[in-house]
């Protein structure tokens, strides 16, 4: 295995060059068919511009986004984290539940909702690291776990708006020069991963380990350790989509945010990030959650039945993958030609 | 069992056993110490299941003295009857490699079918069979993306997963079908006239001894297990790979469909929402009956003790008074603990073994699943 590692450290800079090509046109395309779709349901539906559409639409998009930029980091790896929606339903009730009960400050209660999901994150990082336990097993048992926990936190009670301080849904209204302050949030998330990705060490590590742990591990970066990072990093991404769940809705159920994770792996799916790991960007999959999410919306605004929202889902899915393995199909017969001449 | 000494070492038996066979230098003794280790490990998974249960029906025992009654076995199993012929139906897919998410969907989507023909009509011997049809397009349709397309299982049915679920419910709106006639729907929660033997065992049963026969005495199972181990080395061997999966996918499809129907007979209604999580505990009987997730290792008699674990804690928990939400964490519970606790006898060996007699292991100990690879 020592021996062929130095052959292979050229292959996987070509090859990563030629996916990155790829992965950047897949943003482009998706952000352009983002815009053509907008502006065809403004034409067909123009009160889909309107301020309360748009911040309505936009809030509930920036927290998948928050969650999908999570799971992103944990599908470069070559895992999966299945159990983001419990995370996300887990925090926003605790959050809810604290406020409820004693009198704590706001900020106070958000950190420690966070602090939640960081720590439920570490706790899929051990299973998933020390135990070496497959993610998609580990994250398997921890979905049912963590809603576990949330229905016993709940015990049969559900909290509403009137239950919880004055100004705790504020904040899902607020904007910052006419800008939804998720939206910044969620643009704030997105730009700090991608640059972290892009230009620190741990973030070559991330996508080395995705694209072949063995040859990470030859050349002395520890798989176990940046997978356990980006568990812990999932985590608290889902915590603050739960602490921003709880603030959107102000309306909270034991089964809150259930079904979730589907909409936040599709996202990532569907902006680019492949399932085998090693390519494909958060920016990219930040692009394939408002896309979701604006289908979502369109389908509302052009009073369509909502029952092909998951209809649609499916087949965007289908669409997106297929047409990675198209791409990679012609970068491989395009490197083919090229190794023949 | 115990004539070997290393047998007893748990998986990590792996590491000094490779060594004394490459000092052997004989392929022989690696090949039939590789059999050996295989069958030891499958025999103490299952030894563990057994236990397990076993202590899963004491406690029962405990809590009600007609835990241990033949009706009570019969009412444990319909109430699992749908995962449990859908965890057979996943058995195999699971050991080539591969996964199928989209199963709860499939009831569901079937349920939904049935229900739709049956209002507009359609007399249940017809129906029955289209729904079942709908079920193998279905598996067709994901063995296509995942054969001809070479795109990962779980991607392609997490998205029929989405897929097929909206078709229910496209199919269906919102309304719920329930005036089925008595016939079909005694068979889901009826007994065997003047015995306390549900329809559904008899199902289950007859699907386990097939599923049985087929993956551990014919040749299309030596094909899974091969595909599972290593598919390129069994598509040299003139394995049909492609074949095989688009034929396990069907099944798959076909099997949900027929736990729709069930499911469907069962409660006496047809809806969008059947189904609705089965996936999670199909995956976990599978995983829990010592199937790894990585294909390749697997019985399907561990399965079966797997789903008779299930269906005992399951009524053991509704006689504790324990709810559906609660007894969902025991599965997920019960789901890592199977996995982590085989890893957490070796931690604890190799902690001692560095602490007692120094480094005498490897720095870089692979885990099983590594070796294979």
């Amino acid at each position: 295995m020592a021996l062929s590692a130095p052959a292979n450290v050229r292959a996987p800079s070509r090859v990563g060059t030629l996916i990155g090509r790829a992965a950047r046109s897949r943003e482009v395309t998706l952000a352009a068919v983002v815009v053509v779709l907008s502006m065809f349901v403004w034409f067909e539906a123009p009160n889909f511009l309107s301020s309360t559409n748009l911040i309505s639409v936009t809030a509930l998009t920036a927290i998948i986004v928050i969650a999908a930029v999570g799971e992103a980091l944990v599908i470069i790896t070559k895992n999966i984290d299945l159990s983001v929606e419990s995370t996300m339903g887990l925090v926003a009730f605790v959050v809810a539940e604290m406020l409820k009960g004693q009198n704590i400050p706001l900020p106070a209660a958000w950190a420690l909702g966070i602090g939640l999901g960081l720590a439920l994150g570490m706790a899929n990082g051990v299973v998933i690291t020390i135990f070496r336990v497959p993610s998609i097993v580990a994250t398997l048992g921890t979905l049912s776990i963590y809603r576990g926990l949330t229905y016993w936190v709940a015990n049969g009670q559900e909290i509403t708006t009137s239950d919880l301080p004055n100004g705790y849904t504020d904040p899902a209204s607020q904007t910052i020069f006419g800008v939804p302050l998720f939206v910044i949030l969620a643009i704030a998330v997105v730009i700090v991963a991608a640059l972290i990705l892009r230009y620190t060490v741990f973030g070559r590590q991330v996508y080395a380990v995705g694209s072949n742990a063995e040859a990470a591990a030859t050349i002395g970066v520890g798989a176990r350790s940046t997978v356990f990072l980006v568990f812990a990093l999932a985590g608290m991404l889902a915590g603050v989509a739960g602490v921003l769940w709880g603030i959107e809705f102000g309306q909270l159920y034991a089964s809150s945010a259930s079904g979730e994770s589907l909409a936040v792996i599709a996202a990532v799916v569907v902006g680019g990030v492949s399932i085998s790991g090693g390519s494909g960007t958060v920016v990219g999959a930040a692009i394939g959650a408002l896309f979701l999410g604006l289908i979502n919306n369109a389908l509302t605004v052009l009073n369509l039945p909502q029952e092909w929202l998951q209809v649609i889902y499916g087949a965007v899915i289908l669409l997106a993958v297929v047409t990675d393995a198209l791409v990679q199909m012609r970068t491989q017969r395009a490197k083919a030609r090229s190794r023949m001449r | 069992m115990t004539e070997d000494p290393r047998a007893t070492g748990g998986p990590d038996a792996l590491q000094p056993s490779a060594e004394v066979s490459i000092a052997a230098g004989g392929h022989s003794v690696s090949a039939m110490s590789r059999v050996g280790r295989s069958l030891l490990a499958a025999a103490r998974m299952e030894t563990f299941l057994i236990v397990l249960l076993a202590f899963v029906v004491w406690w029962g025992v405990k809590l009600s003295p007609y835990f241990l009654t033949w009706s009570n076995f019969g009412f444990s199993i319909q109430a699992v009857i749908e995962i449990s012929i859908m965890s057979l139906a996943m058995t195999p897919i699971i050991i080539t490699g591969e996964i199928d998410l989209s199963v709860e969907s499939m009831v569901g989507l079937s349920s939904c079918v049935l229900g739709w023909l049956w209002a507009s009509g359609v007399p249940l011997e017809v129906c029955i069979p289209i729904v079942l049809a709908v079920g193998v397009l279905g598996g067709l349709f994901n063995g296509f993306f995942v054969v001809r397309w070479g795109l990962p299982s779980l991607v392609v049915t997490l998205a029929t997963y989405a897929l097929f679920r909206g078709l229910g419910h496209v199919v269906l709106g919102s309304t719920v079908v329930t005036d089925f006639p008595a016939s079909f729907t005694n068979f889901g929660f009826g007994y065997v006239p003047g015995t306390n033997v549900p329809w559904t065992l008899f199902v289950f049963l007859f699907l386990a001894v097939v599923t049985v026969a087929i993956v551990h005495g014919t040749w299309i199972g030596r094909q899974v297990f091969a595909v599972g181990k290593n598919k390129e080395a069994a598509r040299y061997s003139g394995v049909r790979v492609g074949a095989l999966k688009m034929a396990l996918f069907a099944v798959s499809g076909l099997v949900a469909a027929l736990a729709g129907i069930l499911l469907t007979s069962r409660t006496s209604a047809a809806t969008p929402d059947a189904g609705l999580n089965f996936t999670l505990a199909v995956v976990t009987i599978v995983v829990l009956g010592g199937v790894d997730i990585n294909g390749g290792k697997g019985t399907v008699p561990g399965v079966i003790l797997a789903v008779l674990i299930l269906g005992t804690l399951k009524s053991a928990l509704t006689e504790a008074g324990i709810s559906t939400d609660y007894q969902n964490v025991a599965i997920g519970l019960l789901l890592i603990i199977s996995v982590v606790t085989p890893q957490l006898a070796r931690l604890v060996r190799e902690l001692v073994d560095r602490t007692r007699l120094g480094r005498r292991r490897p720095a870089h100990d692979p885990a099983p699943g590594e070796v294979v690879r």
